[in-house]
């Protein structure tokens, strides 16, 4: 398609008299432009009386007209989120693996080995390859929307965009919390249950259910915030893996110069895996509980939302 | 009311739509026209606050549609049947839509019952036929039961039967006093539909006036001329005779002359001047379509052109 580099240069090619035209333009001096310019009439096309009293009449519908909340826009994402499939798959997968992968290794321990740590490492195995369906999750919330048009009617039933992404993110959120820590306190509990004896059960494990649960729910809201950004759910999924599994297998690599080990420890100090593995206690020595861990990944998680919110409202849909 | 003002939006290097300025009124439905690719869907987004114009603004009853306080119980928007998540069904995708602008759910049902879906309210969109598709697009519009209703194409993939209905429920709909502006392609569809046009090519407006006026200003009326098939001296005659008193004149395949530019009487007196018989002499009347293909001829985009190899072979 090609289009002339000035707009107003196309009104002439527009004009170009055409020889079928002059039967309607019979009394029209010869040469006279036809046809094509109608050029729109400086008043209203309409006698204003007319217009006065179309808007007279004009349609007001009879149901109140209420100011909207964010409440409104709560309600409806809970709506949409429980409404669709890959939300009961997603969750389906995570609750399966956390508690399946949980319980097995929980019947595979002994009362001694919770001297040393909670009664919830269990469920950290699962949870590492679990996080991935939070992950899907999230990026399904905002992505989906782009890659089914939905967001057009969305964005028209509710022009206030950061308003939609806020409910998307306090809905995720929620939900994906209550999942989590929900799969891991069941885990916790069987697994203490299981393995009541002497010795074991003395180290704290509820701040490891919230902990845990929290840092793979943030997790999932950086992944919707990449959606929202990247609005392809391939691609924000793609980026999201990579978020998660480059730190954890570049410093291997990274270790072999002098320059880049600092960076490396950073890396493996903070990636996703062994992170949590600091939340629970999993590694035996670091009794940090891994808070720092979790203040970077909410630090992370907040910039991708600002800059989320930034181009939400910057971007045509 | 919805009223642009100067309306341009440029992408990058291309102009989608340029100082468009135009107002619809409520009451009326107003049909927006143009070939494909003339800024029509561009402009109905900017109209719904999807797009930002790069200049110029647009405005639904004083308010930018982002400045709305409640606008899906002011605006009711079709764009596009295809944007809903086919893995929802139909009741929920409403109810979603119900509960962002607060909206009861017994007006879910309301809505279903007016598009003929309450059968398949459960069933996934991903599903419906277009034609379904396009009911639920138009249950989604009417959910506010808004002052000002927007459609981007209809009736596109409805059967005849869906046609009317989106026809009189059109009219219906400006009749209680709304402002209704259905975007189209089919012209017949219009020219029964829509009282008042606008009209845009490449981005511009061509016109902004009633059904009436626009065929009437833009109407191809000719006239049909046919001298004895036995004689084509005779043609050749006539032909001459009127182009001589300012008529012009092309021949037609099946031998006929189509005359422009003369009245039927004139073109009878000229004939018996020239001592012609005639066999035909009818007037034909343009109709919406033939006046629009007229203006935006010069507008086109998207022009086909002849296959050869189908064209040699038939």
């Amino acid at each position: 398609m090609t289009t002339p580099e000035s707009p107003q240069q196309q009104p002439q090619a527009l004009q170009a008299p055409q020889p079928q035209q002059a039967y309607a333009q019979a009394g029209a001096p010869v040469g006279a432009p036809m046809g094509a310019p109608m050029a729109p009439p400086p008043a209203a096309p309409a006698p204003p009386s007319a217009w006065e009293q179309a808007m007279a009449n004009a349609y007001t519908s009879p149901i109140p007209v209420r100011k909207t909340h964010l409440g409104n826009a709560l309600a409806s994402e809970w709506t949409k989120i429980k409404s669709v499939r890959s939300t009961m798959w997603t969750l389906g997968i995570f609750l399966a693996l956390v508690i399946g992968i949980g319980l097995l290794a929980a019947a595979n321990t002994t009362p001694e080995n919770y001297s040393d740590m909670p009664f919830t490492v269990p469920a950290f195995f699962g949870l590492m390859l679990g996080q991935i369906c939070l992950i899907t999750l999230g990026v399904l919330v905002t992505s989906s929307e782009y890659g089914t048009g939905m967001i057009r009617t969305t964005f028209t039933a509710s022009p206030q965009r950061y308003r939609v992404l806020t409910a998307k993110i306090v809905v995720f959120f929620v939900t994906a919390f209550v999942v989590s820590a929900g799969s891991i306190l069941l885990v916790g509990l069987v697994t203490s249950s299981m393995n009541s004896g002497p010795g074991s059960g003395d180290v704290p494990w509820a701040g490891t259910v919230l902990k845990g649960g929290l840092y793979v729910s943030l997790l999932g809201v950086l992944a919707l915030a990449v959606g929202s950004m990247l609005r392809h759910s391939a691609g924000a999924i793609t980026a999201m893996l990579g978020v998660v599994l480059v730190p954890a297998i570049l410093p291997a690599f990274l270790m072999i110069w002098e320059s880049t080990q600092s960076l490396a420890e950073k890396m493996s100090d903070y990636n996703a895996i062994n992170s949590l593995a600091k939340i629970f206690g999993a590694d035996g020595i670091d009794g940090s509980g891994g808070t720092s861990q979790l203040v970077v990944l909410v630090v992370v998680t907040l910039v991708a939302i600002a800059g989320a919110y930034a181009l939400l409202e910057k971007r045509d849909v | 009311m919805i009223e642009a003002v100067g309306l341009t939006k440029r992408y990058g290097a291309k102009t989608a739509v340029y100082n468009l300025s135009f107002q619809v009124r409520p009451g009326t439905v107003t049909g927006f026209l143009g070939p494909n690719g003339s800024g029509k869907s561009t402009t109905m987004r900017m109209i719904l606050g999807l797009d930002t114009p790069t200049t110029g603004q647009v405005t639904i009853g004083g308010y930018p549609y982002r400045k709305l306080p409640n606008a899906p119980r002011q605006v009711g928007a079709l764009l596009d049947a295809k944007a809903v998540h086919g893995g929802r069904h139909a009741r929920n995708h409403l109810l979603c839509l119900a509960q962002l602008s607060g909206i009861p759910a017994r007006r879910v049902d309301e809505v279903l019952g007016v598009v003929g879906l309450q059968d398949v309210a459960k069933k996934r969109s991903k599903g419906f036929s277009l034609g379904m598709g396009q009911r639920l697009g138009i249950a989604a519009a009417l959910l506010g039961d808004p002052q000002v209703l927007l459609f981007d194409e209809p009736v596109n993939g409805l059967d005849p039967e869906g046609i009317l209905w989106v026809r009189n429920l059109m009219k219906s709909l400006a009749a209680e006093g709304r402002t209704v502006f259905v975007s189209s392609h089919l012209m017949s569809e219009m020219a029964l539909t829509a009282e008042h046009l606008i009209v845009i090519g490449r981005g511009q407006l061509l016109a902004d006036m009633s059904v009436r006026d626009f065929i009437s200003h833009n109407s191809a009326d000719f006239a049909r001329v046919r001298t004895p098939d036995t004689e084509p001296q005779q043609r050749e005659k006539l032909t001459a005779a009127l182009t001589e008193a300012g008529g012009q004149v092309l021949p037609e395949p099946d031998g006929a002359l189509r005359v422009t530019g003369l009245p039927l009487p004139r073109i009878s007196d000229l004939a018996h001047g020239a001592d012609v018989r005639l066999w035909e002499l009818s007037p034909h009347q343009a109709s919406l379509e033939e006046a629009y293909m007229r203006m935006t001829q010069g507008a086109v985009d998207y022009r086909s052109t002849v296959d050869q190899r189908t064209a040699s072979s038939s």
